[in-house]
């Protein structure tokens, strides 16, 4: 406490610009405006009221309905499995790339690099668009099968956008790995996969776990890639979210969303706490 | 002690080729049981490819390499009965400084209590009792550096193969785990074949050394014959400081041989024969702290080295710089020719290094047996 108001009073120097007025006050004003809708939502989730205007009173009510709305649940479930597999496949998908481009070098690598960026910088428009006319032309996917495999299609469409964000993650992990640490392993008598189970994957660790949570977050909100390859029966939480809008903005949606907000944030916050402790790691180890 | 040396590495003919590079050129080399060598060398000269070449990451492009008269080059890293300490260590950052001495003998499937006994020994063996549970990154680069040779050691192997053991550490530490080293060898009794390009390091701890060059195997010989009797100008170089004069033979005799060089107002005279180098030119190599300072006062004669006759070895020059290192001082002599010669002088009093000035007339001289006579 004492510290802190000794602090407070030296006057703040050249490079501190955190420490004068204008620039906090901007700081002020980019918080809100990225954070005010956010907020509001979530606010108005426990308002009382139907038609959601005006502030009527606290009630968790629209919590207990989101709760009873047994499509909404289905909704619900069918996005944490897709999640699930999803981020299972791309993450085991992402670390082999990611490896492959590490380790060999071979022709039209660069371009192989390039174009695994192609899915994080396509439109995602494009790329449900894409999805839709792939799962009708190319691979029709039976509607008809029992759940989960009803979901294939869906699985199939965010491993091929997520694995890329994975592979990316491992990649750039992979960078910082010291080659000596692998020779000197073999050099104690270690094969080729020992090398890999005991050095390769806990160094990749927090990339794996940074990139699995990652492909998690990306496919659990997914909507536009989703929407386009979802039939009647496999519509997940964006996707049902949207289509109770379409017929009123109820209290209800808003808990809905507010769900999923948590969920989202603090899979984030998971993920960037398992970052810092990468840059941890890498300035411990040389 | 008195057992006839063992040879326990050989490299026959070892080429390594990288593309068009050469990287090692026709290398034969025989390191003895239990020494204790350097392999020596500025930076690309060849010297790590010779070392991981034995450690199995690069195969040789021609030739062979022995360890125990059995041909290993062709013999993966994990499979050969030689360890290494890596330059940055290479500490398994995810695991505990015993699990890091101990992975070798979990590899090779040794039973646990008898593992956690040799990593113990281990451990003390090069002083990290009690460190077993640490993670590397609460340690030091000194201590890591030794859970590293702990790591390496605690297999027993034929040699133990170091990298540039001590160019992570700061200048004190460097100079305390020079000995550390030598007597951690002593001990173990196991070869140890070192990599550096620290000269000083090679001198201190190594029986015998290997300069390299270019890829070329220069001269292999112990530290002080390095020092004394180098073969060619660039060891001559490489190891130390030197003075070297060009000059042809003017008198050669089965016990005495003068040297003119242009550079010189005066002939060098050595107290032995030079043979096989009549009319061609050759080089003497004069290290700075043989060379004697005496005041020059105008009119006095010149000192006199009984073992020269009058005139040779003596040189008049001026003091152009004085380089003040504390036990010692280097200085800069300019001779009548223009040619500038170093030399050094210890400080063994406190007044010494007030002794002479910059700009002051001074006499050079040096004895008969000092100078090293080069052909190459």
């Amino acid at each position: 406490m004492s510290a802190a108001t000794t602090k407070d009073r030296t006057p703040p120097g050249p490079l501190e610009y955190l420490r004068r007025w204008p620039i906090r006050t901007w700081l002020v004003l980019v918080t809100v405006y990225l954070y005010a809708p956010l907020v509001t939502l979530m606010v108005f989730s426990f308002n009382d009221s139907k038609r959601n205007i005006v502030w009527r009173g606290f009630t968790l009510k629209y919590y207990i309905a989101a709760f009873q709305d047994s499509d909404l649940i289905t909704a619900f479930g069918n996005s944490l499995t897709i999640a699930a597999v999803s981020t299972l496949s791309s993450v085991i998908l992402g670390a082999l790339t990611a490896m492959l481009l590490w380790r060999f070098r071979f022709p039209g690598k660069a371009a192989f690099e390039g174009a695994l960026s192609l899915p994080i910088v396509v439109p995602e428009i494009c790329m449900g668009v894409a999805m839709l006319v792939f799962f009708t032309q190319v691979l029709p996917w039976p509607t008809s099968l029992p759940w989960p495999l009803n979901l294939g299609s869906i699985i199939i469409s965010h491993i091929s956008f997520s694995f890329s964000f994975v592979a990316i993650v491992i990649r750039a992990r992979l960078a910082s790995f010291n080659r000596e640490l692998e020779e000197a392993c073999k050099d104690l008598g270690a094969s080729e996969w020992r090398i890999f189970r005991d050095i390769l994957v806990p160094h990749m660790a927090p990339g794996l776990v940074a990139g699995g949570l990652l492909a998690f977050t990306l496919s659990l909100d997914d909507f536009v890639i989703t929407f386009f390859t979802s039939g009647p029966d496999t519509t997940t939480f964006p996707v049902k979210v949207y289509s109770m809008v379409r017929f009123s903005v109820t209290p209800e949606v808003n808990a809905a969303s507010t769900i999923l907000i948590v969920i989202t944030v603090a899979l984030t916050f998971l993920a960037l706490r398992l970052q810092g402790t990468e840059v941890r790691d890498t300035v411990g180890g040389h | 002690m008195t057992e006839p040396a063992k040879t326990i590495i050989r490299f026959e003919n070892v080429t390594k080729r990288f593309g068009k590079m050469v990287a090692v050129d026709n290398v034969s080399l025989s390191i003895e049981e239990g020494e204790f060598f350097a392999l020596l060398g500025p930076s690309g000269c060849g010297k790590t490819t010779l070392l991981r070449m034995l450690a199995g990451f690069e195969i040789p492009t021609e030739g062979r390499i022995l360890i125990d008269g059995q041909d290993v080059s062709r013999i993966p890293p994990n499979q050969r009965p030689v360890n290494m300490v890596f330059q940055s260590y290479a500490v398994f950052p995810h695991m505990s400084v015993a699990d890091n001495v101990g992975y070798g003998l979990l590899v090779d499937g040794v039973a646990k209590a008898e593992r956690d006994r040799r990593v113990e020994e281990a451990l003390s063996l090069v002083k990290l009792e009690g460190f077993g549970g640490r993670k590397p990154d609460q340690m030091s680069g000194g201590q890591r550096q030794r859970v590293a040779l702990a790591r390496a050691l605690v297999k027993r192997p034929r040699v133990l193969l170091l990298d540039e053991p001590l160019s992570a550490l700061d200048a004190k530490l460097r100079e305390a785990m020079r000995s550390e080293l030598a007597q951690l060898q002593d001990k173990v009794g196991i070869t140890f074949l070192m990599v550096t390009h620290d000269q000083e390091e090679a001198l201190a701890m190594a029986c015998r050394c290997a300069v390299m060059n270019r890829g070329l195997l220069q001269q292999v010989a112990t530290p002080s014959d390095l020092y004394e009797y180098p073969n060619s100008r660039f060891v001559a170089d490489f190891i130390g400081q030197v003075n070297l004069f060009e000059g042809k033979l003017t008198v050669d005799e089965h016990d005495h041989a003068v040297v003119a060089s242009p550079d010189l107002p005066a002939p060098i005279y050595l107290d032995h024969g030079v043979t096989g180098a009549h009319g061609t030119d050759l080089w003497v190599a004069i290290r700075p702290e043989k060379i004697e300072l005496y005041k020059r006062v105008e009119g006095q004669a010149s000192p006199v080295l009984e073992d020269a006759p009058a005139g040779h070895n003596v040189v008049a020059g001026t003091i152009r710089h004085i380089s003040y290192l504390g036990s010692e001082s280097v200085y800069e002599v300019e001779l009548e020719t223009g040619r500038k010669v170093r030399a050094l002088r210890s400080n063994l009093t406190r007044r010494d290094q007030e002794d002479l000035t910059w700009d002051e007339p001074v006499w050079l001289a040096w004895h008969a047996w000092s100078p090293a006579v080069l052909l190459s």
